[in-house]
């Protein structure tokens, strides 16, 4: 645990924070207004989506300039790389919980309704066969197959992790032209995966009649394969921020922490959606 | 700002050096010091403390006699919601963060916490989302009456109060987690040279595996408050049994982040008592190694007993034996680290100024809260005590005995060292015998109200619960009235302590006591070479 003689950079007073939590006070009143159908909320809503978009340039814009001004030694780097991998698995307890009430609904209670004496007097017939809408639900719909739209998805997502893996090789090697190139083709597959969740979302809205609204297997299928979408939304903007700061002609060889970070989350949503494609779309 | 920086080097690590804060208010929001915003969390928390205080007292006149005569029962029930919730998060919580921010960069001899701008943020979080908390009683149909569990179906059917919690506790939760990584990651990989983990001081300890307990559990009450927000707003069926949902799967989600939430108060705790207790016997503390196990221990069984809360929800015979014995087992390490303190007091050479005082109420107390805990794991006996007054009892010896006990008793072991004066010892002497005192009178009693069969969260009682619940409501208003008497202690400091010097107590270990009372605003610039460890 020895420490370099050089000293660890401690950042001068900021004032992004403040703006980040007047963002966050506007965005949550707004929801909540919004959501209790108040005429003011989509307006807070979006004044503190636009504070906190103002928050995120500036501040990582102050975090790029320390970086590219050699402020960040290898102690703080180390410090990166500890905190982005415990933010994953903040992100990973956060979907164990929706795969827990996924587990708890198709293992456990939706048997449990159609057994006993819920089964015999409060809702006779109910079956308990999975995918279920629950006994109260009234109509049809279909599941969501896994082996259309999804099993494509699963493919682009693999293949976006090689191409992540190959600009990365050619980052560390120096071959500037592969790693934009392989950078570029990571967030196309990126966008071209969001693009057949839209394309599944409507198929499921317009042809399957599956809502969110359609019981414990609406509920679980959108928010499950919602939150992901949003996750890998997240990870491909955070891509195209890599790509113009490599077409910038930032991070080198041996530093570039920045681009692993984001590799690092995009391997994460990877991962996810292999949960998901198993246990949410195939079985 | 962005480009002072950008010149290379150091620069802007030697502007920081020969230019104080900046000045006024300012210097507060924008500050990135761990010292600033420790001394900012420890403030935050005392007002909060004040508040859910205020709260409790309404509950307490409520109910100094039977039949309603104070508050609405709808009223109550808020009341009792939001003491609770801001006690946990906005009291307890920020306390031991506030301790954390202070003394972690100190006691490993590091210049700042990792991430010193998320640090700002960290805190700066905590006053939006207890305004959100706090806003919910001003809104149409108040603020949640469901109590802090948050339970459904009741939670779907309240007023946007409901929805004002939720988001509160969203950020509570953004809070808490940046600031578990920002302390685990300074933890790891800022300690000086020659610190071992195995030579940390015992508060780093405790507080690296909290902060894991918090990076874990937290997340998962996100989840489960969101499942919350979208079964009220946008038609999921998480905890509709119509849909094939179950009221009870949001208790599992609960529970799975509220027993870890437990050791997330106590284990900062315990670590605060292993540091005090060592000071004031001037020995090193019994069994460090032990310690540290026994730390690890209490936090990996802490997820995978949280059933316990649940045994009249109709969960299986197999499943209330398994989280009964389960349970039981977390006293076990808990046993070691509670004879591990007195081992520490064994043969040293103890005094008792009021840190040392408030360690030894913490010790007593606490193991009279792990005693009537290890009562209620036993299912066949707690099917008759659940949701009776004995829980009450139980939790607050473990809250307040346990968690506010210890954090007065680091409040004053290290005032003297933030603020460079001494506190007056009379006074805090009779701080902590008032506080012991009344806190008993409040809670003991409750006990007795429990195993009589008094159901807690209801405003009114049978006639024979009387005479203790009025001890019950005169020791709560003597227990708030003491806490003030701290205010003044602290601000008598200030203006007219005595000075001390580096080392305040001949008794103390550690690299703060080895920099200027009170600490400059900026230490160890330079790691020093740790030589201690005589672990």
């Amino acid at each position: 645990m020895s420490q370099p003689a050089s000293h660890y950079f401690v950042p001068q007073p900021s004032h992004w924070p403040i703006f980040g939590s007047g963002a966050l006070l506007l965005m949550a009143t707004g929801a909540v207004l919004w959501m209790n159908k108040l005429a003011a909320g989509p307006y807070l809503l979006s004044a503190g989506f636009f504070v906190l978009l103002t928050m995120l340039f500036g501040w990582f814009a102050n975090v790029i300039g320390e970086s590219e001004g050699g402020s960040y030694g290898k102690n703080v780097d180390v410090s990166f790389r500890w905190g982005m991998s415990w933010f994953i698995f903040s992100e990973v307890m956060f979907f164990a919980a929706f795969f827990g009430a996924l587990f708890y609904i198709r293992v456990l209670s939706v048997p449990d309704l159609a057994e006993g004496l819920s089964g015999e007097f409060l809702y006779q017939g109910f079956s308990a066969a999975w995918p279920s809408a629950g006994p109260g639900f009234k109509g049809e719909f279909s599941p969501m197959g896994a082996w259309g739209l999804p099993a494509i998805n699963t493919a682009l997502l693999l293949t976006s992790g090689v191409t992540l893996t190959w600009a990365h090789h050619a980052l560390i090697k120096n071959n500037r032209l592969h790693l934009n190139l392989g950078l570029a083709a990571t967030i196309l597959l990126g966008f071209l995966f969001l693009f057949l969740q839209v394309e599944e979302y409507v198929h499921a809205y317009g042809e399957l009649n599956l809502k969110l609204t359609t019981g414990g297997y609406g509920s679980t299928f959108f928010m499950l394969t919602g939150f992901h979408g949003f996750h890998v939304t997240l990870g491909a903007v955070m891509l195209c921020v890599i790509l113009a700061r490599c077409l910038k002609g930032h991070f080198k060889p041996d530093h570039h922490f920045g681009f692993e970070g984001v590799a690092w989350y995009w391997h994460f949503v990877d991962v996810v959606w292999l949960l998901l494609f198993v246990l949410v779309y195939w079985l | 700002m962005a480009h002072e920086h950008a010149i290379g080097g150091h620069a802007g690590h030697d502007d920081h050096e020969h230019h104080g804060p900046p000045s006024g208010i300012m210097r507060w929001i924008t500050t990135t010091n761990h010292k600033d915003i420790g001394s900012m969390y420890l403030w935050f928390s005392f007002i909060m403390f004040l508040v859910g205080g205020a709260m409790a007292l309404v509950i307490r006149a409520e109910l100094f006699q039977p039949g309603l005569q104070v508050v609405s029962p709808d009223f109550f029930n808020q009341m009792i919601t939001l003491h609770a919730l801001i006690m946990v998060f906005g009291a307890i919580m920020p306390a031991f963060v506030g301790f954390s921010n202070w003394m972690i960069p100190l006691q490993i001899g590091a210049p700042d916490m990792a991430f010193a701008r998320m640090n700002n943020w960290s805190f700066w979080i905590l006053p939006v989302a207890s305004f959100l908390l706090i806003l919910s009683m001003f809104v149409p149909g108040g603020a949640p009456g469901t109590g802090w569990t948050l339970y459904p179906p009741l939670s779907v059917q309240q007023g946007m109060g409901m929805d004002l919690a939720i988001f509160g506790i969203h950020l509570l939760g953004m809070s808490s987690i940046m600031g578990g990584i920002n302390i685990i990651t300074t933890i790891l990989n800022m300690r000086a040279p020659g610190m071992t983990l195995m030579k940390m001081p015992m508060f780093c300890w405790t507080w690296l595996i909290t902060a894991f307990l918090l990076i874990a559990s937290m997340p998962v009450l996100a989840g489960a408050v969101t499942m919350l927000l979208t079964d009220r707003h946008f038609g999921t069926t998480f905890f509709n049994a119509a849909g094939g949902g179950d009221p009870v799967l949001f208790q599992h989600i609960f529970w799975f982040f509220g027993h870890p939430e437990v050791y997330i108060i106590a284990l900062p705790a315990f670590g605060v008592i292993s540091q005090v207790i060592p000071a004031f016997s001037r020995k090193p503390i019994f069994g460090y190694a032990s310690m540290v196990y026994a730390i690890a221990a209490i936090a990996i069984i802490s997820f995978f007993v949280w059933a316990h809360h649940m045994y009249v929800t109709g969960i299986p015979l197999t499943g209330q034996l398994y989280f009964m014995y389960a349970t039981m087992i977390i006293a076990v390490p808990t046993g070691v680290k509670v004879f591990n303190w007195v081992a520490t007091m064994w043969k040293g050479s103890l005094s008792f100024e009021t840190p040392m005082l408030f360690a030894l109420g913490f010790l007593f107390l606490f193991t009279l809260g792990g005693f009537s805990g290890l009562v209620l794991a036993i299912t066949a006996v707690d099917i008759l005590l659940q949701e009776t007054y004995y829980v009450i009892a139980h939790f607050h010896y473990v809250m307040v005995a346990g968690a506010v006990f210890s954090a007065y008793a680091g409040a004053y072991y290290w005032l003297p060292k933030w603020t460079g004066y001494m506190y007056d010892e009379t006074l805090g002497k009779w701080h902590f015998w008032l506080t012991l005192i009344f806190f008993n009178m409040t809670f003991f009693v409750q006990h007795f109200l429990g195993l009589a069969g008094m159901p807690r969260r209801v405003p009114d009682y049978a006639l024979q619960f009387t005479e203790f619940n009025m001890i019950s409501s005169i020791g709560a208003f003597g227990l708030g009235i003491s806490q003030l008497l701290f205010l003044y202690i602290v601000l008598k400091a200030r203006k007219s302590g005595k000075k001390v010097d580096a080392q305040v107590w001949d008794g103390a270990e550690g690299l703060e006591w080895t920099v200027p009372s009170p600490a400059p605003y900026h230490t160890f610039e330079t790691p020093p070479v740790f030589e201690g460890g005589k672990h």
